[in-house]
């Protein structure tokens, strides 16, 4: 039987490296990509607290993060094309025209 | 048994993820997601959530990884620069202690609660799906709509962004 602390710190070991990726990336698709692993943390955490503590309530959760992170990809691709296509590179250090 | 299957998705999810962060080309990033998303399904296999495994194939390998490749296969990236300064040491070495530290507070942890109101073998007898079906459409109707509009708005959204602008003409402006 493995331990629900086992689960928990794989996942907490994932958010920190999507979190360091983040930071430390400048490739805004591979900032994207880190996010979604942050997500699929949190995802894992979830399940595993839906299993041990006899809940569904947790996987149901799940289910709509993955819901979010799908429309969260669509959406920020969709950005990403738009600011390529204006000849900006896909650095995120780069794009500040918004910046006041 | 199942402490090797933990063992290898937890070790392989994990070193995928470090992959994710550490590799330099967009597309080998991607790819190392996709071990990643695989192996994270595989650990909801172990608790026994084969629709959340089943979901997770389809949706995020299936269809988001793809979406991830497709755009950058479009914009034909090369490879981008890091920027790590190695004054950055001074507030990395402390992170990671202690995030090892809470590591190590995590796994003492024994996080015991209240139990709910579904057992594993009740779960097991009729299927993970049909439970997290049952769930979904009593208790939790309201959220799964509110998702349904989200998704929608999310379409138009990534259509209306992604359309390529009208070039203007001056001609037919003036007349």
């Amino acid at each position: 039987m493995i331990p629900l602390s086992a689960y928990t710190a794989v996942s907490a070991v994932l958010f920190t490296t999507g979190l360091l990726g983040v930071l430390v990336r400048r490739n805004f698709i591979i900032v994207l990509m880190s996010v979604e692993m942050m997500l699929n943390a949190a995802n894992i955490n979830l399940v595993a607290f839906s299993h041990y503590l006899e809940s569904m309530s947790g996987q149901l959760v799940a289910l709509f993060v993955i819901a979010i992170a799908a429309g969260e990809a669509a959406v920020g691709l969709a950005i990403i094309i738009v600011v390529f296509r204006g000849k900006i590179s896909t650095n995120v250090d780069e794009m500040n025209l918004l910046k006041w | 048994m199942v402490l090797v299957f933990f063992a290898y998705f937890a070790l392989v999810s994990i070193a995928a993820g470090v992959l994710v962060v550490a590799l330099r080309h967009p597309v080998h990033c991607a790819l190392a997601l996709l071990a990643l998303l695989l192996h994270v399904s595989g650990l909801f296999i172990l608790l026994n959530a084969e629709f959340l495994w089943a979901v997770q194939v389809i949706v995020y390998v299936g269809a988001i990884l793809v979406l991830y490749l497709f755009v950058l296969m479009l914009m034909n990236l090369k490879t981008d620069e890091r920027y790590f300064h190695s004054s950055a040491l001074y507030f990395v070495g402390p992170a990671v202690l202690g995030a090892m530290y809470v590591l190590y507070l995590i796994l003492q942890s024994p996080f015991d609660g209240a139990k709910g109101t579904a057992p594993p073998n009740v779960v097991l007898q009729d299927g993970d799906t049909y439970a997290v079906g049952i769930k979904m459409f009593s208790d939790h109707i309201l959220q799964f709509e509110i998702v349904g509009i989200f998704l929608l708005g999310a379409i138009i959204g990534a259509i209306v962004l992604a359309k390529a602008p009208k070039v203007l003409d001056p001609e037919k402006e003036r007349s």
